[in-house]
Formats: C-alpha cells, sequence, structure tokens
C-alpha cells in the first residue's frame, strides 16, 4: 500500500495568539511555527503501518508559502519516503485544498490518505471529508484507532457519545484524533537523512485548480475579555460566594 | 430561499444539540425546513413538526439511515440541496463529520462553528481556539454553515404543526459499514448542554479519584467533564473532553479541579458564565479566567467541598 499524508504549517500550540490592531489577522511574524497536532498523529500512523509490514512507501505532502516545506522535512525525519510541496502565496480555503489534493491523488494514486482532524489555526475541521467527497471515496474521520484489513480499515472515531467503529474499503481518507497513537521525536542521524531525501516541488497555479477565496475575512478582533476573579481563602468562603453571590447552586 | 437543517437523533428522540441549531438557523432565514434521515424515526419527524420554528419537515425512512453514515446522508442530502439556499446542521462530531461532504460536492466553502449570524451571509466565528473572533462573509451561492450549539439558547418545542413530508432515499454507500457504538450511559445531564460542568485534569492522579468529582456532581446534579491530559492518560472516556478538540460547554457553572488551563482547555470553557478553578499551584493560567480560585489541595478541598454542600439547606436543581 501506499500512504499519503498531508501535514499544515501553523503556529505553535503554545503560542499566545495576538490579533493585529487593524483587524486584518492575527500576528504570523517571528512567532514560532510547527506541525499541526493532528498531521503529526498521522504521519506516525503511517509510519507505524509501514513498519508492520503493510505500506511500501509514504509520500508526505504540504501546501503553503515556501518555509511550508520544512513540516514535509520534519515528516521525512520521522519516517515518511519522499515528499511534495505544493506553493501557494496566501493562506487558501479547505476547498481549494481539497481540490488540490485531488490533482496530487491522481498523480500518485495512494491508497490511503491521512491527515490531522482538524487544523488548529482556522479550526475548520473540513479538508479531510472534502477531498473524500471529491474522490468519492469513503471518509473515517476522527480516528482514535486504525486496523489494517485485506482491502479495508476498521477504524474506531471518537464521537459526542463516545466511540464508533466503522469499516471502510480501500482507498480511503482517514483523519486522525490526537489519541490515535504518541507522535516519536526525529532521531539525530534521521534528520541528516532526511535533508538527503526528494521533496518535489509544484506551484498551485500549475495544476488548474480554482483556489481564489469564496469566503471574505471582513475583520479579525479579540474575543471578549473576561472580568478579573478573585482568589478565596477557604472552601466554605467559595460555597458561600456561589450560593449568595454568584447565586449558581 | 430557504434553509435546510440537518437534524441529528438517534431514531427515536431529538438529539438536543438540533434544538439550539434551529434558533441559529431561523436567523438566518425564518423559511425553514428540517431534513430527517432515519429509520423507523416517525416520533422524531413529529416531534422536530412541533417546533414552532420549523415549518417544513422532510422525512426520508430507510435503514440505511439508521447510523449516521456521512457518505449515505451525504448522497441524499444532496437531491434535495437545489430547493435551498443555506445548508446547516451543529458543529459536533455529526455536523463535523458530515458537512464538509456535502459542502464539497455543491462546490461550497464551509462556515465552520459558528457563533453568531449578523447576515444571511454574514457570520461570527471563533479561530485559534477562540483566542480571535473572525467575521465572514460567503460569497458562494449556496451556502454550507455549521452552528456552534452552545452559543445559541434552544428552541422552543412545542406550539408548532409543520407539514410532514415523505421522500425517497438516494443510493448508500458500498463502501463504508457500520460496526459498532460504545455509547457511555449514563444518569447525568449531558455534558454539552448541563447547568452545571465539574471537570477534572491531570491533578486527579488516576480514574479511581474521579470519584471525589462524581460525588459532587451526584450533589449538583452535574455533567463531569474532563482536561484532554485526563483523557490521554485514561482516567476517563473520551466523551468527556472538554475543549479545543473535545466538546465546548457553556454552563452556569464550570468547575475546574486539577486542571492547569492550557489554551486548548480554555477554548472549550472559557465562555462559562461563573468559572470556579481548585488547583494547587497558583500561578495556574486557570485562575486567569476563574471568577473563584481556590489554591488549595483537591484532595483536601473536594471532600471538603462536598460537607459544605451538604450543610446547605436547599441546591438549585
Amino acid at each position: 500500500m501506499k500512504i499519503l499524508v498531508a501535514v499544515k504549517r501553523v503556529i505553535d500550540y503554545n503560542v499566545q495568539i495576538r490579533v493585529k490592531e487593524d483587524g486584518s489577522g492575527v500576528v504570523t511574524d517571528n512567532v514560532k511555527m510547527s506541525t499541526n497536532p493532528p498531521d503529526d498523529n498521522a504521519i506516525e500512523e503511517a509510519v507505524k503501518i509501514k513498519e508492520a509490514g503493510k505500506a511500501k512507501e509514504i509520500v508526505a505532502i504540504t501546501i503553503g508559502e515556501e518555509k511550508a516545506q520544512e513540516t514535509v522535512r520534519k515528516a521525512l525525519a520521522v519516517g515518511a519516503d519522499r515528499g511534495i510541496h505544493v506553493k501557494v502565496d496566501n493562506v487558501i480555503e479547505p476547498l481549494a485544498v481539497s481540490k488540490i489534493l485531488k490533482k496530487i491523488v491522481e498523480k500518485e494514486n495512494p491508497d490511503l490518505v491521512f491527515m490531522g482532524k482538524q487544523a488548529i489555526d482556522d479550526d475548520c475541521n473540513q479538508t479531510g471529508q472534502m477531498l473524500a467527497a471529491l474522490l468519492n471515496w469513503p471518509q473515517a474521520t476522527f480516528a482514535s484507532k486504525i486496523e489494517v484489513k485485506d482491502n479495508a480499515l476498521e477504524v474506531t472515531r471518537e464521537i459526542d457519545e463516545g466511540l464508533e467503529t466503522i469499516e471502510v474499503n480501500v482507498p480511503a481518507i482517514v483523519t486522525c484524533d490526537l489519541r490515535l497513537n504518541e507522535p516519536r521525536y526525529a532521531s539525530l542521524p534521521n534528520i541528516m537523512k532526511a535533508k538527503k531525501k526528494p521533496i518535489e516541488q509544484l506551484n498551485a497555479s500549475d495544476l488548474g485548480v480554482d483556489i481564489n477565496p469564496r469566503i471574505e475575512q471582513i475583520k479579525v478582533e479579540e474575543p471578549p475579555k473576561r472580568k478579573a476573579g478573585i482568589k478565596v481563602a477557604s472552601v466554605e468562603e467559595l460555597v458561600q460566594k456561589l450560593k449568595n453571590e454568584a447565586k449558581v447552586i | 430561499m430557504s434553509v435546510l437543517l440537518i437534524a441529528e437523533h438517534n431514531n427515536k428522540e431529538v438529539r438536543p444539540f438540533t434544538y439550539n441549531a434551529i434558533t441559529a438557523a431561523s436567523q438566518i432565514n425564518e423559511d425553514l425546513h428540517v431534513l430527517v434521515l432515519g429509520h423507523q424515526a416517525d416520533d422524531v419527524a413529529k416531534s422536530l413538526s412541533e417546533v414552532p420554528n420549523v415549518k417544513k419537515v422532510i422525512h426520508v425512512d430507510n435503514e440505511i439511515y439508521e447510523n449516521y453514515i456521512a457518505e449515505n446522508y451525504t448522497s441524499a442530502i444532496i437531491k434535495h440541496a437545489e430547493s435551498y439556499s443555506h445548508i446547516v446542521s451543529s458543529a459536533n462530531t455529526f455536523g463535523k463529520n458530515l458537512m464538509p461532504r456535502i459542502a464539497a460536492l455543491l462546490d461550497t466553502s464551509q462556515v465552520s462553528d459558528i457563533i453568531k449570524v449578523i447576515s444571511e451571509d454574514t457570520f461570527l466565528r471563533p479561530i485559534y481556539a477562540g483566542n480571535a473572533f473572525a467575521t465572514v462573509k460567503s460569497n458562494d451561492k449556496k451556502k454550507c454553515v455549521t452552528i456552534r450549539p452552545t452559543s445559541f439558547d434552544p428552541a422552543d418545542k412545542s406550539g408548532g404543526s409543520a407539514e410532514i413530508t415523505k421522500s425517497d432515499p438516494a443510493e448508500a454507500s458500498s463502501s463504508t459499514k457500520f460496526l459498532k457504538k460504545e455509547e457511555v450511559k449514563s444518569d447525568r445531564p449531558e455534558l454539552g448542554t448541563a447547568r452545571i460542568v465539574i471537570s477534572g485534569g491531570r491533578g486527579m492522579q488516576n480514574g479511581e479519584n474521579f470519584k471525589l468529582i462524581s460525588d459532587i456532581a451526584d450533589k449538583l446534579n452535574a455533567a463531569i467533564g474532563a482536561s484532554r491530559a485526563a483523557v490521554d492518560a485514561g482516567y476517563i472516556t473520551n466523551d468527556h473532553q472538554v475543549g479545543q478538540t473535545g466538546k465546548v460547554v457553556v454552563p452556569d457553572l464550570y468547575i475546574a479541579v486539577g486542571i492547569s488551563g492550557a489554551i486548548q482547555h480554555l477554548a472549550g470553557m472559557k465562555e462559562s458564565k461563573v468559572i470556579v478553578a481548585i488547583n494547587k499551584d497558583g500561578e495556574a493560567p486557570i485562575f486567569s479566567v476563574a471568577d473563584y480560585g481556590l489554591e488549595a489541595d483537591l484532595f483536601e478541598a473536594l471532600p471538603q467541598f462536598l460537607s459544605e454542600l451538604n450543610k446547605l439547606n436547599t441546591i438549585q436543581k
């Protein structure tokens, strides 16, 4: 089997976001960037499947500006075999991302496409499902366990009510939850080796897909701030405040 | 043009967030129709026809809709999409799984997780785990929107009498099979809609210690939540997780116990009306959003909390 894994470069999950004063977005200059966390789980799962002898090749793909290549390089360092970087100059919407991915899938013919269930920047949670629709492939979203069977996957999904298990025929799209696995760190020798692995560069404009925005971002603002609270000295005081001041119990 | 809302239900009852989504949907346009895809879900169709905000219920009954298979749902929804300007659903795992599949086939850029309807095409939505709010305008002809249920009050459930029309099923997918659902049954209120939520984090140290939390939850008729760290460590099941990638809750009272307050957890609870934090680390970020902070060892504080509650003559339910 061949697995394509899509990774996205986002503001690091530990960074405290700052909104630009002119309301045009959030500050990204001199801000630490890293791979979208559940995308690390997607890579890890692909590598585990390959290590178990059930996949032959892992291709990591990212779509973004020049520096987005770093996320592909990191994927190569933990076990992807080669990379693809599709260059775009501006931020594009999940629909456009899924159209680009569809073109790459048609070229690469993977059996599986893995990615994180949601990017922690725009919090859209759309790309995997959209790609599945465009390819008319089955989708297994929010996966916390994947079992590879003959030409099918058994996937446990995290849903509001608990867990759901479905079986999808290959080819399929899987979007990964943070609980799917524990992503490994790249070792220094593997980081060195990854530098020699190939990354193919393409321009989105050469792929013949419409990536123009359909959604206008009118403004970005800070959410309303909470009023500063107080510290209470004892449990007794806490319960009295909840009863008589906040009146919630 | 009209709005088509996709109902979430278990074939017997309407799932509660559908009512919150109805409120938002009817703010987009009053001509709101609800699509019920289910298996022997007549009671669901009937309940929804009684919601005053609903103008019409379309009911498709077939065994292929017994479970939420996005592939099967999508082909049925696409059949009806032409008559509508907006297709909407709740932004919970039901709608998150389903809506993008519909949007892509309609060549529409979806607007996810809205918290306010500004006009028919303009919405407010949180980004970066709720650390910024974006006002966005959709320029697509047909709009696909998911609604953050806790940002809208549930719609009134009775007094209406919308027409119910039956419709035929669409093609089923042969590539996806439902195998099983492990649902955690509980007599407690649902986490998403509970008036009070008490959550435990890594500070609970193990699953057994969650008994300290559940004792208080029983007393307050509260739902039990958890941080991702507590779920990852196996203290409690995933359906309890509150946060950016878990559930978003907006209770009247949220009690965070042994939770440090990572950005990702705050994203799921900081809109709660009153927040209490109990943590022995006085510098923990959770205190920055807490109305009442108690710097204490939770293993001493929780039993005391229960005994103080027991002293009260009355407790609101």
